[in-house]
């Protein structure tokens, strides 16, 4: 264990930190891709609806290990060879960021709209009744209810999102679990290199849910 | 009502399905200014619907309906212009929960620059303590009781300077000992001239405030008249029936 620590502990940090990069940039564009999804499933355009639902669903019926090689080696292939324009390159930070924040979005995007469908219909009625646009209502006064309750399901995702980087090792990204894989492959000590790899996504994770809670009870002081 | 002074709202042949269900099948009448109309009705009869189509919360079939000035049938109207000045109070009182008892009054006000933050802030006041709320500007919603989450409604509704206001069944949520202070209200809005209509169940207030009393049924108007005429001499059976239950 002594050995694994002094001899690839800082190579293992660093590839954390390139698991963190990962999920920070797809859970960025996945809030972004599931506030637009969220909220086109609930506006009153059946057209927006139909997109938002096709996408929830296709992405949600899709393994993301599949996903990921879709993009990574599917979606160049289609650019070159068959469309023939040729050129087109992915580097597995970007098609790994874009399958994370198509796969997380979509769940964003369900989240967000059960989050706005929980909030009492009559809220929007009164802010309409006051002259206040849909998008005024919406924004002033039923998002901020719907993102109070949203709160705990979307810490739950970035959690998820967190460890699904891990699948993305597939596309030689070198994130966590592909530099232990190096690292076993090197030192045959898969009891020390796993186990420590499996702390480091618990001390992460663990820091993370505790930071949101307390971010929660700060959220909900003086309310009720 | 005195025929000179001006309709404030104008509802002609008013239609309103709900998919298969017709709720409203022909709805006439016209209300005028400063006039106090009490919708009575037995549950289902369309009279919160009636309502709801005055300011367009629901859409609406068929029909023309007019108010303060909008034509709101026509696709043309900018509905948010014309829901500035009909306010609304609801059943389940609807007070914003994420803001307190002063965010409710200023939100409208500021958001549609009806008045700086300073000026609504003023009204707000003003109208809070018309309301006897005065003491509770920083409260929210979940530490007021209901008759208190009423009275900030109305004045809320008060706070966009309307010139009709639509009451939707405002005591049915109450606790008994809260409907008198919420009626109150009402009563001291409509001696101050304001034109309202009221959906209620309220009978002693239909005939202590109304100047004209409206009975609904099955999507249609019955009958209508003074509270006289249609509470204590109803001519119409149903109006009869109704009323020996309600009574």
């Amino acid at each position: 264990m002594v050995q694994i620590i002094t001899g690839f502990g800082l190579m293992m940090l660093k590839a954390l930190g390139q698991t963190l990069l990962l999920a920070l940039c797809g859970l960025f564009f996945a809030c972004i891709i599931g506030l637009i999804f969220g909220l086109m499933n609930v506006i009153k355009n059946k057209v927006c609806n139909i997109i938002a639902t096709i996408f929830v669903d296709v992405i949600r019926g899709v393994p993301m290990i599949v996903l990921a090689y879709f993009i990574f080696f599917g979606i160049p292939y289609l650019w070159n060879t068959i469309l023939g324009i040729g050129g087109m390159q992915l580097t597995a930070l970007t098609a790994g960021t874009i399958c994370l924040a198509l796969n997380c979005g979509a769940y964003m995007a369900e989240i967000i709209r059960a989050g706005i469908q929980s909030v009492d219909k009559g809220q929007m009625e009164a802010a309409r009744s006051l002259g206040l646009t849909y998008g005024q209502s919406m924004r002033k006064v039923v998002l901020p209810q719907a993102i109070r309750t949203m709160i705990p399901s979307i810490i739950n995702q970035f959690i998820i999102t967190l460890k699904d980087t891990s699948i993305l090792s597939v596309i030689g990204f070198p994130e966590l679990v592909n530099t232990t894989k190096n690292v076993v492959g090197v030192t045959f000590k898969s009891f020390q290199a796993w186990g420590l790899a499996g702390v480091m996504y618990l001390v992460v994770i663990i820091l993370l849910s505790r930071s949101a809670k307390a971010m929660e009870r700060r959220l909900n002081r003086g309310r009720e | 009502m005195a025929e000179n002074k001006e309709v404030k709202v104008h509802v002609e042949h008013l239609k309103k399905d709900f998919g298969e269900l017709q709720v409203l099948k022909d709805i006439n009448i016209d209300i005028y200014e400063g006039e106090v109309v009490v919708v009575l009705g037995p549950s289902g009869s369309g009279k919160s619907t009636f309502l709801r189509c005055v300011n367009r919360l629901e859409d609406i079939t068929g029909g023309t309906v007019v108010v303060d000035g909008f034509d709101i049938t026509d696709k043309h109207t900018d509905i948010n212009k014309a829901r500035e000045h009909v306010g609304m109070v609801f059943q389940h009182f609807n007070l914003f929960n994420n803001m307190d008892v002063l965010g409710n009054m200023m939100l409208a006000p500021t958001e549609l620059k009806k008045a700086t933050k300073d000026e609504a802030k003023e009204t707000a006041l003003k109208l809070l303590e018309r309301v006897g709320m005065q003491d509770k500007i920083h409260a929210f919603p979940s530490q007021l009781s209901g008759g208190q989450k009423q009275r900030v409604a109305i004045a809320r509704a008060l706070a966009m300077n309307p010139n009709v206001m639509l009451f939707d069944e405002p005591t049915s949520a109450l606790d008994p000992e809260m409907v008198g202070e919420v009626l109150a209200v009402m009563q001291q809005l409509a001696k101050d001239g304001m034109t309202m209509i009221v959906v209620t169940h309220e009978i002693g207030f239909a005939r202590e405030v109304a100047d004209r009393v409206v009975f609904m049924e099955n999507g249609y108007i019955i009958e209508e008249g003074s509270p006289s005429e249609v509470i204590d001499n109803p001519k119409e059976e149903r109006t009869k029936d109704f009323l020996s239950k309600v009574l």
